[in-house]
């Protein structure tokens, strides 16, 4: 009898202490956090999880991507209109990134490729990256990045394949960082101002959804907020406000003066006015081959004498920017800038 | 026939595993290492095909098994900017080992507290090509750091490169077939000696450039090198700085402040044993407010001079400089000082201030040059006289007695 008591008070021991570690471990899979309701590829965010969207995103590699942010129950994110929002401790940003079978015809399916979570913890943020399994039924802790092959029907109809590299998690501070501090890049006022198609509800103006339900303070009218051109969509702004919005998502995150690019001095950031740190005139300083003969960063009028071109052209890792997350050339933002610096005098 | 086929395909298939595996079994080794642990890399050759980096660590040792023991190859990289990068740490020690074929630079190390590379070989196979990475060693925005015993070839930028840093050092080690050498960029305090650089473009440069985060560098001991054959043909791509840099250089000062140089040997380096310029002959365009382009206070003394009889090299502008300015008959002078100097630094009598002159004395074979280039080369001149003067020894670079 005293035995079985001691081997059920062991057991009950050994069970907490499991179960304590279980709960300050990472979950190993993405349906540990409930994000979302029903099959998780489905991606139907459960209630608290809120489903946002970027007028300009970063490019990488024509991945769909699908963005939510969850904040802790009752808390909200105070309005600013020139940085990312500062989001409360507790918060989670989750990305799904994905390519449709056919970019024609959604209908015809997808494939998720990787779930990234930014957690804002006590410490900072954190990131953490889940992989899909190839049966699309959950997705899976990965520290150390991955590469696989992609293949769809693109929006011209043609079939294409490529490397897709999922990135370590050092990596992700290759670009999340701000002074050697994780940070997120897209969430900002500017950003967000524009409509998303919510489920029940119907479209509505991102800002004003969060507001109404409670996420959002202080925001002020509408027509005072800062509003991000679409890049590819002439009637939402001027070629130099598309071009240098893309700009500002694609590159600044590491080229603005507290960023990894520090120290080339070029600074791509929206707010830059000083035309040599924003490339105009500027000769390279550790290009190395990616100058591709060039001797300045931006030569006005000039698109293929300008490095800023070769380097988003190129896809040799020693000379392409952005340094990671790119194995295309993506053509059509390339044709923006290269209006952009045709049109400079 | 059909088993050897689809044991052939078996092993590929396998070898292809084995890579991502070993380049996922170091990086995670990586990212989880503990501070203050050391990480221990096997003997071999391991292939990687992406960047491998290290983050947000302290007292961290990656430790190989020797130069050319523990290899890590990046030929084939297809991911990443550099084989290896640091990022955000303190107290990082980086010894024993090679690093081969990376796309873009060797080594890379950022806003690092306490660097050290210790027997480290960085190199590019096979012939100097520009397609080879621009910076073999390449700490940045790091303080404390010590190069130490570390051999550097084939880059196409500098072999060896210390940019926007504090508290440098430079020691026992090798450079060759590269555009540069060793190059202290945009630096402060750093001593560069004990090295030998030979058969680069230019075997050390000590640079200060427009349009970075760490303005004027300074404080730069260049001693008891040996600096010799810099002849090897530009390779860099145009556009880099160092790509308008003449081979035949020994050693280049660029709008560089406070450097002393001594006790070095310059042999055969056929187009400048030391050069003094200012950023203004490269006729780039300075828009940075903050920017000092001269070259002041800097003090080249009890040196060795030699160079084969003949010509400069064509390939650079100083070639048809020196054909200029040359009488027949007459050899290239060791020493060249374009003579572009900052107004502000004279006096009303048009005498340099004492503290801020280009001394040159004490050195073997000495002869020089000064273009006066500034004004269209209307004086150059040959004499010593205007540098025969000595200034104060700099200290020693502080707290690095490592």
């Amino acid at each position: 009898m005293r035995t079985y008591i001691i081997w059920s008070l062991l057991l009950l021991v050994g069970w907490l202490t499991l179960a304590s570690w279980r709960s300050d471990a990472i979950p190993e899979k993405l349906s540990d956090y409930g994000f979302f309701t029903g099959n998780p590829a489905a991606q139907k965010p459960a209630p608290g999880v809120v489903p946002y969207s970027l007028n300009t995103p970063l490019f990488s590699d024509y991945a769909e991507k699908l963005r939510f942010v969850k904040l802790p129950a009752g808390r909200s994110v105070t309005y600013n209109d020139s940085s990312v929002l500062n989001f409360p401790e507790g918060t989670t940003l989750i990305k799904t990134f994905y390519y449709p079978l056919d970019f024609r015809n959604p209908a015809k399916g997808r494939r998720l490729m990787e779930t990234r979570l930014l957690v804002h913890q006590a410490n900072g943020w954190k990131a953490l990256d889940y992989i899909w399994n190839d049966e699309q039924t959950d997705a899976f802790l990965e520290v150390a990045g991955d590469t696989k092959t992609v293949s769809y029907i693109d929006a011209g109809g043609q079939t294409r394949q490529h490397p897709y590299t999922i990135p370590n998690l050092n990596q992700c501070k290759g670009c999340h960082n701000r002074n050697e501090v994780m940070t997120p890049i897209g969430p900002s006022i500017r950003q967000l101002n524009g409509d998303l198609a919510y489920g029940a509800t119907g479209a509505e103006n991102q800002l004003t959804h969060w507001q109404k339900s409670g996420m959002l303070t202080g925001l002020p009218s509408l027509a005072n907020c800062p509003k991000a051109p679409v890049w590819n969509d002439p009637k939402t702004g001027s070629l130099n406000d598309r071009a240098r919005i893309w700009l500002d998502i694609n590159c600044a995150h590491c080229h603005n003066p507290k960023g990894p690019a520090m120290t080339s001095g070029l600074n791509l950031s929206l707010s830059e006015t000083d035309p040599t740190a924003l490339g105009i005139l500027k000769t390279p300083v550790a290009a190395g081959r990616g100058s591709g003969g060039h001797p300045y960063d931006i030569v006005p009028g000039k698109p293929d004498e300008s490095i800023l071109i070769y380097r988003l052209a190129s896809t040799d890792p020693g000379e392409m920017m952005p340094e990671l997350g790119r194995k295309t050339t993506h053509s059509e933002s390339i044709a923006l800038l290269r209006d952009w610096i045709k049109a400079m005098k | 026939m059909k088993l050897s086929l689809l044991l052939a395909t078996c092993l590929l298939t396998y070898s292809a595993w084995a890579q991502t595996d070993v380049q996922k079994r170091y990086q995670t080794r990586l990212i989880m290492a503990e501070d203050g642990s050391t990480i221990d890399l096997d003997a071999g050759t391991f292939t990687f095909t992406g960047s491998l980096s290290l983050e947000d660590k302290k007292r961290i040792v990656i430790r190989g098994k020797g130069v050319d023991k523990t290899i890590l190859s990046f030929k084939g990289q297809t991911d990443g900017a550099e084989g290896l990068r640091v990022s955000n740490a303190e107290n990082i020690v980086i010894e024993n080992l090679t690093i081969q074929d990376s796309k873009g630079d060797g080594i890379k190390t950022m806003n690092v507290k306490g660097i050290t590379f210790r027997n480290v070989k960085v190199e590019w196979t096979g012939p100097p090509k520009a397609e080879n990475g621009g910076y073999g060693l390449y700490p940045v925005q790091c303080d404390n750091v010590l190069i130490d015993g570390c051999t550097a070839i084939g880059a196409s930028d500098a072999g060896i490169y210390v940019g926007q840093s504090r508290g440098i050092v430079v020691k026992n080690s090798k450079a060759y077939h590269n555009v540069a050498g060793i190059e202290i960029e945009n630096s402060r305090n750093a001593d560069v000696f004990d090295n030998e650089s030979y058969e680069n473009t230019g075997g050390i440069l000590v640079f200060d450039l427009p349009d970075l985060v760490q303005k004027q560098g300074g404080n730069v001991r260049v001693f008891n090198n040996y600096i010799h054959d810099n002849n090897f043909p530009n390779f860099a791509p145009e556009g880099n700085i160092v790509a308008s840099v003449s081979d035949g250089t020994g050693l280049l000062i660029l709008a560089a402040n406070n450097v002393e140089v001594f006790n070095n040997r310059f042999l055969r380096n056929q187009t400048i044993g030391t050069g003094i310029i200012s950023y203004l002959i490269t006729e780039r365009p300075i828009t940075d407010k903050g920017y000092y382009p001269f070259s002041t206070a800097i003090s080249i003394h009890d040196n060795v001079y030699e160079r084969n009889p003949g010509p400069a090299s064509s390939r650079g502008r100083y070639g048809k400089i020196f054909d200029a300015i040359l009488k027949a008959g007459q050899q290239v002078p060791h020493i060249l000082y374009d003579g572009i100097a900052d107004p502000a630094t004279f006096d009303k009598d048009g005498k340099q201030l004492t503290d801020k002159r280009i001394c040159i004395r004490n050195n073997k074979n000495q002869s020089l040059v000064n273009l006066d280039a500034g004004r269209e080369f209307k004086n150059v001149s040959f004499s010593p006289a205007p540098f025969d003067c000595q200034l104060a020894p700099l200290k020693t670079t502080a707290g690095n007695g490592r």
